[in-house]
C-alpha cells in the first residue's frame, strides 16, 4: 500500500515549465511523483486516458529533434490531445515571420499548450511573456532542456531510490549542453554532487559560479561516481578546435569498456542521445548491464505526460 | 459530529458485505477486489482477507487511481489540486467479478471515473460496487450492488470514513 507520496504536498501553479533553475525541490518532486502515476498508462492495453480531451498540444521546433518531438507528440496524444506538429523547414519563418508572430498565430488557432525548441536561450520565457497558452521548453540554446533533467533525476531516483548523497559525473561538451544545466539544477536541489567533466575548451566560462564541482580528468573521478552521464560531442555547435583529434578526445574522456573495470559495481551509465558510438562512449558500454540509456527513453514520456498534465491543470484552475 | 459507525461496527459490516458478496458470487468466475484510493483501498484490503478466509484461497486484491479520469478536471471550479497517484493492479482484470470497493457512495461520479478507468485496463466479466457508507445525493444513474450504512446526510454536512491505517483510528463520522 503506497498512501503516502515521497513529496509534500503542494499546489501546482505553474502553467509554464521554463528551466528547472525555477523550480524547487519540492515542485520537482511532485513533478517526478506525478510521472510515477501516467508510467502505467503506457504498459495497459488501452494506451490512452482521458484527461487533455479536447485540448491542442503545439510542437514547434526550430531545431532538429526526434526522441524530445516523438515523446511529446506521444505523450500529448496519450493524455488524448490532440497534436500539431511544426517544423521550421516546412513553415512560413522561411518566408521570414517572427518568433512571436508565429506563436501569436498559433494561439489565434486556440492551443492550449505550446512546446518550444528554439536555438536562442530564453525563448521559451520570451513566449511565456507575451502569449497566453501555457510554454513548455523542449530546449532553449545553451540553457535550459528541462524535460531531459527531469527523465534523468527520474531515471536515477526509480533506480537508487534518492539523489540524496549521490556523485554523478557529466561528461564532455558542457560549454554547449542544456542537458547539462537542466541535470545539474535537478540533481544538486535534490541533494546530489555533481561534477563536471570535460577538456578546459568544453566547460562554460562561468562555471565557477555554478554549484558544480569541476574536474578536467576522467580517471580523477570514475571511481567515485555513482551515476555518469556522457554528453554528445555537438559538432553543429563547435567552432574552432576544442580538442586535437576525436581520437584524442575519446582516449581522455570517452567511456570506454577499460574505464568501466574501474567504477563503481552499481554505477548508472547514462546518455541523452542521439549516441556517437566510439566516441563519447563504446557500444559495448553503452549496450552493456549498467547502461540505462533506454529506460531513460521509457521514463521521458511518463515525465512529459506528467509535464504536460500539470501545466494544463494550472492554466485550467488559475484562468 | 456524529459518530455513526464505530470501530466494531464497521468490522461487522465489513463482515457482511464479504458475506453478501460470497452468497451470490458463488460460481466459477473469480473474484477480485479493487478499491479507489485512497479509502477504498484501505477497505478493499480488508474485504478481501474476508473474502479469502471464507473462500479458503487468496482473493486479489488492487488499487486504482482515478484522478486523470475525473470529470472536473478542466474546471475552474474543481476540487483543488488533483493528485496522479499510481494504479496498483497485479493481476489481470479480464473476466474475472470485480468488487469494486469505495468508502461512500455519494453523487456517483468517482464511481463513473472508476468504471472508465477499468475498462481501459480490460474486460472483466462484471463489475460490482461495494461501499461502506450509502449517501443520498446522487447526480449520475449509479446505485451499490452492497451497501453497509445508510445515511441520509444533507447536502451541508460531511460523511467521513477513518481507517486505523490512514487516520489513526476506525470510526464513521457526520460533521
Amino acid at each position: 500500500m503506497a498512501l503516502m507520496r515521497k513529496s509534500k504536498q503542494l499546489k501546482w501553479v505553474r502553467k509554464h515549465l521554463l528551466g528547472l533553475r525555477d523550480l524547487s525541490a519540492d515542485e520537482i518532486s511532485f513533478i517526478l511523483d506525478t510521472a510515477e502515476g501516467f508510467e502505467q498508462v503506457s504498459t495497459r492495453s488501452v494506451k490512452k486516458a482521458p484527461p487533455l480531451r479536447g485540448k491542442v498540444v503545439v510542437n514547434l521546433f526550430f531545431e532538429d529533434s526526434t526522441r524530445t518531438r516523438n515523446s511529446f507528440a506521444l505523450a500529448a496524444s496519450r493524455l488524448s490531445a490532440d497534436i500539431i506538429e511544426f517544423t521550421k523547414k516546412s513553415s512560413s519563418v522561411s518566408k521570414g515571420e517572427t518568433l512571436l508572430d508565429t506563436a501569436r498565430n498559433l494561439e489565434a488557432l486556440g492551443i492550449d499548450i505550446l512546446v518550444v525548441r528554439h536555438g536562442a536561450g530564453g525563448a521559451a520565457r520570451f513566449l511565456s511573456r507575451n502569449i497566453n497558452v501555457c510554454v513548455v521548453n523542449a530546449g532553449d540554446g545553451f540553457c535550459e532542456h528541462p524535460t531531459q533533467g527531469l527523465l534523468d533525476v527520474y531515471t536515477i531516483r526509480k533506480i537508487k531510490g534518492s539523489l540524496e548523497g549521490l556523485k554523478i559525473a557529466i561528461v564532455g561538451d558542457i560549454a554547449h549542453s542544456r542537458v547539462a544545466r537542466s541535470d545539474m539544477w535537478a540533481m544538486t536541489k535534490l541533494g546530489a554532487e555533481v561534477i563536471f567533466v570535460g577538456p578546459p575548451t568544453l566547460m562554460p566560462g562561468h562555471v565557477n559560479r555554478l554549484p558544480v564541482r569541476v574536474s578536467y580528468s576522467l580517471d580523477d573521478i570514475i571511481e567515485e561516481v555513482d551515476v555518469i552521464n556522457m554528453l554528445r560531442i555537438q559538432f553543429e555547435r563547435l567552432g574552432g578546435n576544442p580538442f586535437p583529434s576525436i581520437r584524442e578526445y575519446s582516449h581522455y574522456f570517452g567511456l570506454t569498456v577499460e574505464r568501466m573495470k574501474r567504477t563503481k559495481r552499481d554505477i548508472l551509465v547514462m546518455h541523452p542521445g542521439p549516441i556517437n558510438r566510439g566516441l563519447e562512449i563504446e557500444s559495448e558500454v553503452a549496450d552493456g548491464p549498467r547502461s540505462v540509456i533506454l529506460e531513460q527513453v521509457t521514463n521521458g514520456l511518463a515525465v512529459r505526460m506528467a509535464v504536460l498534465f500539470l501545466v494544463n491543470q494550472a492554466a485550467a484552475q488559475g484562468d | 459530529m456524529k459518530v455513526i459507525q464505530d470501530s466494531g461496527q464497521i468490522e461487522q459490516t465489513i463482515r457482511d458485505l464479504a458475506g453478501r458478496i460470497l452468497s451470490e458470487n458463488r460460481g466459477d468466475t473469480e473474484i477480485a477486489a479493487i478499491g479507489i484510493r485512497s479509502r477504498g483501498e484501505i477497505l478493499a484490503g480488508r474485504l478481501s482477507q474476508e473474502l479469502s478466509k471464507e473462500l479458503g484461497k487468496v482473493v486479489p486484491c488492487g488499487t486504482l487511481d482515478i484522478t486523470l479520469y475525473r470529470d472536473d478536471l478542466n474546471s475552474p471550479e474543481g476540487a483543488g489540486q488533483p493528485v496522479v497517484r499510481t494504479t496498483e493492479i497485479g493481476f489481470d482484470i479480464n473476466d474475472k467479478i470485480i468488487i469494486l470497493v469505495d468508502d461512500v457512495l455519494y453523487t456517483g461520479r468517482s464511481t463513473r471515473a472508476a468504471m472508465d478507468a477499468l475498462i481501459d485496463l480490460g474486460r472483466p466479466r462484471a463489475i460490482r460496487l461495494a461501499v461502506l457508507v450509502d449517501r443520498v445525493g446522487r447526480e449520475f444513474p449509479i446505485q451499490a450492488d452492497y451497501a453497509g450504512y445508510k445515511s441520509d446526510a444533507a447536502p451541508g454536512e460531511l460523511v467521513q470514513v477513518r481507517f486505523v491505517e490512514s487516520d489513526g483510528r476506525d470510526e464513521v463520522v457526520i460533521e
